[in-house]
């Protein structure tokens, strides 16, 4: 036995350290900030796994013994289940610390607020089981506290409700101290999470310390220690039984879904990297402090005195050896594990409550001053307060109404399965799209209720006669519902039956509600943003801006919940972002997200919220929003592929309607070009027709030789006049195909007379010489002999009326080439400059050659026309010879080949 | 002084009614046929006014007058432009190039006289 003088200066010695690791952290933190440094040890991996061992309260450093020597292997399931989901669900953890970071999540009930369309509803009621949950639990560490120090100092007689006040008191005072110094979660408790840690190695050292003691201290040693063991101790047939893998689940689900647990591995994570770490030492350190529990439990079996409370083992082991000092560490290891887990708990619970409940019913009552008049902070600040000392008290209540009723385990079991009730709307949160609010607040409701008919209140039997009642008869006396036996459906173990039913109703109707009820388009944003998280960035596509707000308002808003001078840096890195230099940013939908997210780490994701729609005139969701959710959601990533490939489509299609458009735009061009070239071929015989038609009306200044030349040039230019608008109209219709060629077999070499014979009439008045050189047999084409005849003329029209030369000549052949028929007419004229030789078969295209000629410039363009229809063609053929040289060339007729 | 006028077209009919009118009119005559001898022309000795067709071979009437009205010597030399083409696009490019008249074939005889005869009083 310890002198409680000695025992209550070693303890506050301790809490003396405790607070000075949580200043120095805190003080370091902070300087290292302002410094922009990182935080160094205090944001390593090691202390972010030795936090989140917060787990191992009381319960399991005083309790795991206890069941150990009550039932056997049953505590290892404390351990399984965290250690499986840190091995095997590693997933999860990550996709929780990740949507944490970037929605600035508060707390498990702002998680599921949040996911949910930021429902304040569902925050209150995640809020409440919390604080139903953890408030038992809380009174098992007080109780713990009490009784070992009972223990320790041997004093029986000692007023307990005294103890357990002031131990109360005085984690209160310490979570106030350094649990409420900020308002933003994200700027995180390094002075909580140091002590913690530290904290967590002291109960681990302790225990292996027992363990280590109990094995060699009472034993030969190991092998001496397990031929000890009894068969009945180990219960074997009860290992991976139906309570055995309930446990596992429900370990596994605490780890999870407890509170003071998301705030140490979500709210406090500081890097995501941790997690890696902590997925393997978490369950070491989970290893190391359950080795020793069985050596524990056998050596108190076997060497205290009959009637020893199994659960003080760890105390009464080295107690009974006069190890005082031992038991003096064990004693701080037990209280170390008390105090984290309360400290926290009561952090994560006040949060919950001042954002969830304390904040809303504010908003309510200052509606009118929008939240830019009073210190919204300071209120936040005292309401944790508040909230920290009321908990404490909650709990402290708890353990005087229950006071040693049950065994530890059972109580901590109790917390467990409450909390449980969160874990669908988690996982189904952060998993399904398609989860809804109303489906997350019925299965809640559901399972909260079950939970606390059949778990919670039954555990009050011994206390309260009407309990007592209900619980063996059931509910108005109706046996169909009774706690313990629903429905009559008997599962011999209370927990086992509990769990099954709430947890059953839970999940069963979250999913039906889910799949009946639509979600309003807040909740299938954050559903989006939640479950991809992911894939999505928020914030970082870049948009246009469009003012939502009045960015004045907003900023007022931001300076009383942040702080003046966070929320200056906080608008000027938004502003930096957009390009703003200078002045308040514009704050279009990204930039009232944005702030919500920082807003909702400080008052929780409904109550920013709530704030930030009052000054952006009301809570709806914008297009743009609706638009995220879109391009966030599978089924438009599968529509946004294919409006990639509609898109590609369409850039084919806008191709060719430009490449059309082109075309178009050349014929148009073309058409002018055409236009323009008639009217001036035209209009020229038609200039000299009626200016001497004037002249010679005019008669008096004429004489009778002028009178007679200027007819003369008139009667040139009228014929010349009406051939041009037959040419233009023959080759109008033959473009157009309209004319009907009467193809048939014909003599080609017929053809070429006929036009030699017609031009050489021609030829001799222009003193134009005419050489005909070697000419082919007669040649068989398909073709219509007068059209052929024209093509010929043409040909031989051009070169006569082409031909500068002083002796002009033009020298005729033709020849079979293969299986085609070539004829060739040549000049001694100028030649026509290879620049033009495309030009000469268009339209008016007489090349640079704009002599007097007499030629309307349709010749060459329509004997290609109807050559065309032979299946022929005229070619321009260069040659070394002066002067330009044309082939036609039509294919022969097989009969006449041979 | 006998004022002279250059004319400058390829159609030769219409050079020669062109000459007669002018003639009779009491103008001295000079034709061209091409642009590149109407510049060869007009700056040896330029005339009074000078009657040019669009639509010449190789240097067209359009560079013609560009050419005349960057020359500082005949930068206000009466230009009367002739042209058979589309009218609206050729008169436009007249105007903007600086062409003193324009005028449409086929013309009336007694307007290009009349329009000579003003811009040789002016």
């Amino acid at each position: 036995m310890l002198a409680p003088n000695i025992l209550l200066f070693v303890c506050l010695s301790y809490v003396a350290l405790l607070f000075l690791v949580a200043f120095v952290a805190d003080r370091q933190a902070e300087a290292r900030a302002n410094r922009g440094h990182r935080i160094g040890w205090l944001q390593s991996p090691l202390v972010y796994t030795l936090s989140i061992s917060i787990y191992c309260t009381a319960w399991t450093f005083y309790g795991a013994v206890g069941s150990a020597a009550r039932s056997g292997l049953e505590f290892v399931t404390i351990y399984l289940g965290p250690t499986l989901v840190f091995i095997g669900w590693w997933w999860l953890l990550r996709k929780l610390v990740r949507i944490g970071r970037v929605h600035r999540i508060t707390s498990i009930a702002d998680l599921i607020s949040s996911r949910f369309g930021k429902s304040p509803t569902l925050a209150v009621i995640v809020t409440l089981i919390a604080i139903t949950a953890t408030t038992p639990y809380i009174a098992l560490q007080l109780q713990s506290v009490t009784l070992s120090y009972q223990v320790i100092t041997g004093s029986d007689g000692l007023n307990e409700a005294a103890t357990a006040f002031w131990a109360a008191a005085g984690m209160a005072l310490f979570t106030i101290l350094f649990g409420t110094r900020n308002v933003t979660a994200n700027e995180r408790h390094h002075g909580v999470v140091a002590a913690i840690a530290l904290e967590a190695l002291v109960k681990l050292f302790a225990l292996i310390a027992v363990g280590l003691f109990a094995i060699y201290g009472f034993s030969e040693g190991l092998g001496d220690m397990f031929s000890r063991v009894s068969p009945e101790l180990l219960r074997p047939d009860e290992v991976f039984g139906t309570r055995w893998v309930v446990l596992t689940f429900l370990a596994a689900t605490a780890i999870i879904c407890l509170p003071r647990q998301f705030q140490v591995t979500v709210v406090e994570n500081v890097d995501e990297k941790h997690l890696a770490t902590a997925s393997w030492l978490f369950p070491l350190y989970l290893f190391l402090i359950s080795i020793f529990v069985l050596p524990i439990a056998v050596a108190g079996l076997a060497h205290l005195p009959a009637g020893s409370n199994p659960d003080m083992f760890v105390l009464t082991l080295p107690l009974a050896a006069d190890q005082g000092a031992l038991a003096t560490f064990v004693f701080i290891g037990g209280f170390s594990s008390a105090t984290s887990m309360v400290i926290v708990a009561a952090i994560a619970l006040s949060t919950m409550i001042s954002n969830h409940i304390v904040m809303p019913v504010a908003l309510r009552v200052t509606r009118s001053h929008h939240y830019t008049s009073g210190d919204v902070r300071r209120l936040l600040l005292n309401s944790r307060r508040a909230s920290i000392a009321a908990i404490l008290a909650l709990g402290f209540v708890y353990y005087r109404l229950t006071d040693g009723s049950d065994g530890l385990a059972s109580i901590g079991l109790i917390a467990f399965a409450g909390i449980a009730q969160v874990l669908p709307g988690v996982v189904g949160g952060v998993m399904w799209r398609g989860a809804t609010r109303y489906g997350a607040l019925s299965g809640l409701a559901a399972g909260f209720v079950l939970w606390a008919y059949m778990l919670l209140l039954p555990s009050f039997r011994a206390e309260f006669a009407g309990i007592e009642q209900i619980v063996t008869s059931g509910a108005f006396g109706i046996a169909l519902l009774k706690p313990q036996a629903f429905l009559s459906v008997s599962i011999g173990d209370p927990l086992v039956h509990a769990l099954f039913w709430s947890l059953s109703a839970n999940t069963t109707l979250f999913v039906i509600v889910s799949l009946l009820t639509r979600p309003n388009p807040l909740e299938r944003l954050q559903g989006a943003l939640f479950v991809d998280v992911f894939r999505t960035r928020p914030g970082d596509q870049p948009q246009i801006l469009h003012p939502t707000a009045p960015a004045e308002d907003l900023f007022v808003l931001a300076q009383r919940i942040l702080g003046a001078e966070p929320a200056r840096l906080l608008f000027e890195e938004i502003a930096r972002g957009q390009g703003i230099t200078r002045g308040l940013p514009v704050a279009d939908h990204t930039v009232v997200a944005r702030l919500e997210r920082e807003l909702g780490g400080s008052v929780g994701a409904a109550s920013a919220h709530a704030m930030v729609a009052q000054i952006t005139g009301g809570g709806t969701v914008s297009l743009t929003d609706l638009m995220e959710i879109a391009d966030e959601t599978a089924e438009i990533l599968e529509y946004s592929q294919q409006l990639t490939q509609k898109s590609a489509e369409l850039e084919s299609t806008a191709l060719q309607l430009r490449e059309a458009n082109a075309k178009l735009k050349t014929l148009s061009d073309q058409k002018d070009e055409f236009l323009s070239q008639v009217s001036h071929e035209l209009r020229t015989p038609m200039t000299s027709i009626r200016s001497f038609s004037e002249i010679l009306l005019d008669a008096d200044s004429v004489s009778d030789d002028q009178a007679q030349r200027f007819l003369t040039i008139i009667n040139q230019e009228c014929l010349r006049l009406t051939a041009l608008l037959d040419e233009i109209l023959d080759l109008s219709v033959l473009e157009r195909g309209e004319v009907a060629l009467a193809l048939e077999p014909v003599d080609a070499e017929a053809a070429l007379d006929r036009a030699l014979d017609s031009v050489s009439g021609m030829a001799v008045r222009g003193d134009v010489r005419i050489r005909i050189g070697a000419r082919a047999a007669r040649s068989d084409v398909l073709a219509d002999f007068g059209r052929l005849t024209q093509v010929f003329l043409n040909i031989l029209n051009n070169s006569v009326k082409y031909n500068t030369h002083p002796e002009p000549e033009i020298t005729v052949t033709s020849r079979w080439q293969g299986d085609q028929y070539v004829v060739s007419i040549g000049d001694n004229g100028p030649g026509i400059p290879a620049e033009d030789s495309e030009t000469v078969f268009s339209k008016f295209g007489r090349g640079s050659r704009r002599q007097e000629t007499g030629s309307s410039g349709l010749g060459l363009p329509i004997s290609r026309e109807i050559l065309r229809r032979f299946d022929g063609e005229v070619v321009l053929v260069a040659t070394d010879r002066p002067g330009a040289q044309f082939e036609v060339r039509l294919p022969l007729l097989r009969a006449a080949v041979e | 002084m006998t004022r002279r006028v250059l004319i400058v077209e390829d159609e030769k009919n219409i050079v020669e009614s062109l000459t007669f009118l002018l003639k009779r009119a009491g103008f001295a005559i000079d034709a061209v046929m091409d642009g590149t001898a109407a510049l060869q022309r007009i700056g040896d000795d330029p005339p009074d006014v000078v009657i040019l067709d669009v639509n010449l071979p190789g240097t067209d009437g359009f560079d013609v007058l560009r050419a005349v009205r960057s020359a500082p010597a005949t930068r206000d030399l009466p230009v009367v432009m002739l042209t058979a083409r589309m009218q609206q696009q050729d008169r436009r490019m007249a105007e903007d190039i600086g062409a003193t008249e324009f005028i449409a074939k086929p013309f009336s005889n007694a307007h290009v006289v009349d329009t000579v005869k003003r811009l040789i009083d002016r």
